[in-house]
């Protein structure tokens, strides 16, 4: 495997005066409460061991008061992590300099807000350009690289208004815009759609996937709702209490989830929505096409489509094909197996 | 036999107290006393004083040493004090005496149409630019353009040198808590101390004669709000803000130039306003050392009960106290107008 992007490892934040001398407790496994009753000190992060791969979108979900927010900060050291490594490209961003971390946060990371954090004295083709401008790149360029990405998020025609003039959604799209502006290969976004209503927020995710379709930048999102996160992640990472609960594929995480509070998680969401059939299908492995198969499905559909391709008939089975090739065989049976909840969620991982 | 007598005694110290028979009469009471023919301490407080504990021991101080020390102590830092404060005030001196010149030099028919123009340029309103060209009207119909002018040429200078030194100092307060924690106090002090206290020594150290001495009375008593609403208002710019601004690798004075100095621009207006009317405000006690101005018909008016002069230099000064309020007021507005919050 090539080296990944951004490597965490072994990162523990721990908030409050003395974090360095009650490092230890936490790495002899003292949790978030005691740490708190004993000796005052927050837990922030546990032990987080993340690769992130290039050009691919990791989301780190999580509820409120999880860590995601502290986790994301650590990329550019908007806060100081307690113990560990953060590798970016290779380099141990805990070893630079105070100018080249400015330079890394120039040249390397740039990031997404919730609240957009827009300049609001400056103009949107102002606020775009102001990635380029900190790095004392000249006005024309800047002007000329803000316009360019305010109308590929667009935004061409609102140059000259002022952020304060603008809806959420187009607030947050001059956010994005800036953060393209910067063009740099890691795009870390912290809950960027969290704040918008809930059909831009679509339009954004979109906009997001569209935008990653062409431009194959390193993307690592957070965000506290499951179904955002399933829409975009490439790799998912489920935060609970400051330590990962699970991290992987979403699909996999979704059909396997290892602890009862992913369970719960995924128990809310429209499996049949999110599943694809390559998570269920059964392998061809050198095996036989069957013969009565209705017909042929793409691996990337949704079970949804399978559904309403079948008419509700369990009986169907399909040969399932990767472009050309065929890789599978799918049984509705198995499909429909596949959206039965899991049982231990039901039983009572809500009520704990 | 004075209160305190036993304790002395008691703690071995009559020796050391010398005789307190002495009979020389030390204060006003003593003498009061002896006349009187009467004991001169009253019902005692709890807490000693000064004077009671030197009835019964001559070695300890009387209340009013205190006084003269502190006037003595004064009078022998003055010459250190004089040498390292003279040269650099002395600007102070040229800019106000420059300022008095230009302001009087300046003939009406030019001065009139700029400070119109002024006005309309930071307030972009019609009424206020009007009202400032009708009460100009007003003070020169009762032949008070002059001294109007002198007083304006006063708080020009005044104000300029606050916002100079005092918009700096409040960067610095906000970027550490520790010099805000001592800087606080001084500014309370400066704030509350009766506004001739701080005439007093500033007597001592330089000549009645020369303007600075008004100036550094001014300054310092106006200087107050501009530092502590620089402070606040660099303390209150959105910290989201200044996140994107540190993810996007602003170094310090990136920061404080684009982002905290704009954002806090309202608040340091404010400031400023404030500042105007302080240093308007102490217009009529710096004419108590030779400020020229509307302050000294005021002065006039108290001193030869002549009540007209006074009533009218006061409105004068209430005049001008209204124009520059409404337009630095309608100039902060506009700056506030043209950066809502999302």
């Amino acid at each position: 495997m090539t080296q990944p992007m951004v490597r965490l490892s072994g990162l523990y934040k721990i908030f409050g005066a003395r974090d360095k001398d009650v490092l230890h407790h936490v790495q002899d496994g003292m949790g978030k409460e005691e740490l708190l009753a004993q000796h005052g000190h927050v837990l922030g992060l546990n032990n987080i061991n993340i690769d992130m791969q290039a050009g691919e979108i990791t989301v780190v979900m999580g509820l409120s008061g999880s860590g995601k927010s502290t986790l994301i900060r650590h990329l550019n050291r908007l806060i100081e992590p307690t113990a560990g490594e953060i590798i970016v490209q290779g380099e141990d961003v805990m070893q630079l300099s105070e100018d080249g971390l400015r330079h890394a946060r120039q040249e390397k990371m740039s990031m997404v807000f919730q609240k957009f954090a827009l300049l609001p004295h400056k103009t949107v083709l102002k606020n775009a350009g102001m990635p380029l401008s900190v790095r004392g790149e000249d006005e024309t360029t800047c002007d000329r690289e803000a316009a360019k990405w305010l109308e590929r998020v667009g935004l061409s025609g609102f140059e000259n208004h002022y952020p304060a003039q603008l809806s959420g959604g187009m607030q947050q799209r001059v956010g994005i815009a800036r953060a393209l502006t910067a063009n740099t290969p890691i795009m870390l976004m912290d809950e960027a759609f969290s704040a918008l209503d809930p059909l831009i927020r679509t339009d954004m995710q979109d906009l997001l996937l569209e935008l990653q379709k062409e431009l194959h930048k390193t993307i690592i999102f957070i965000t506290h709702d499951l179904d955002e996160a399933l829409k975009l992640a490439d790799h998912l990472v489920i935060l609970k209490d400051g330590f990962v609960v699970q991290q992987g594929e979403p699909q996999h995480i979704l059909l396997n989830p290892n602890d009862p509070y992913i369970e719960d998680f995924v128990s809310d969401i429209n499996r049949a929505r999110v599943l694809r059939v390559r998570s269920i299908m059964t392998p061809l492995d050198g095996g036989k096409v069957p013969k009565d198969a209705h017909g042929e499905v793409d691996v990337n559909d949704t079970l949804e489509s399978m559904i309403a391709r079948s008419g509700g008939d369990t009986s169907h089975a399909y040969v399932v094909k990767d472009g050309e090739q065929t890789v599978g065989t799918l049984d509705m049976t198995e499909l429909v197996r596949a959206l039965v909840p899991r049982v231990a969620s039901e039983a009572g991982a809500r009520q704990s | 036999m004075a209160f305190y007598d036993k304790l002395f005694s008691a703690l071995g110290l009559s020796e050391w107290c010398g005789t307190s028979d002495d009979k020389a009469p030390l204060s006003l009471a003593d003498l009061a006393a002896q006349a009187g023919g009467e004991e001169a301490s009253g019902p005692l407080m709890p807490i000693p004083s000064f004077d009671n504990l030197h009835e019964s021991c001559n070695r300890i101080w009387q209340s009013r040493d205190v006084t003269n020390g502190i006037e003595e102590g004064f009078l022998a830092a003055k010459p250190v004090l004089k040498t390292v404060l003279d040269p650099i005030t002395q600007p102070l001196s040229w800019m106000l005496d420059g300022a008095l010149w230009l302001f009087e030099a300046m003939p009406w028919f030019i001065m009139v149409p700029l400070l119109v123009a002024i006005s309309w340029y930071a307030s972009r309103s019609r009424p206020v630019t009007i009202f400032v060209a009708v009460s100009i009207m007003l003070l020169a119909l009762v032949d008070h353009y002059d001294v109007a002018m002198q007083t304006l040429s006063i708080i020009f200078v005044c104000t300029t040198i606050s916002v100079l030194f005092g918009v700096p100092i409040g960067i610095a307060m906000s970027k550490s808590d520790r010099f805000q924690k001592s800087v606080v106090p001084l500014l309370d002090l400066l704030q509350t101390l009766p506004t001739f206290v701080y005439l007093i020594p500033l007597i001592f150290l330089f000549s009645v004669t020369e303007s600075k001495l008004y100036g550094i009375a001014i300054i310092l008593y106006a200087i107050v709000p501009v530092i502590r609403l620089t402070d606040l208002g660099i303390r209150l710019v959105d910290r989201d803000v200044i996140e994107a601004a540190n993810a996007f690798g602003m170094n310090d004075r990136q920061k404080l130039v684009r982002v905290q100095l704009p954002l806090a621009l309202p608040n340091i207006m404010a400031g400023i306003n404030q500042t105007i009317m302080m240093s308007l405000a102490m217009v009529v006690i710096a004419s108590l050392v030779s400020a020229p101005g509307l302050g000294v018909n005021v002065l006039r008016g108290i001193r030869n009960l002549e009540l007209g002069v006074g009533i009218v230099a006061g409105i004068g000064i209430v005049l001008l106290a209204v124009i520059l309020d409404r337009v630095s007021k309608a100039a902060l507005t506009r700056v506030d107008k043209t950066q809502v919050k999302h």
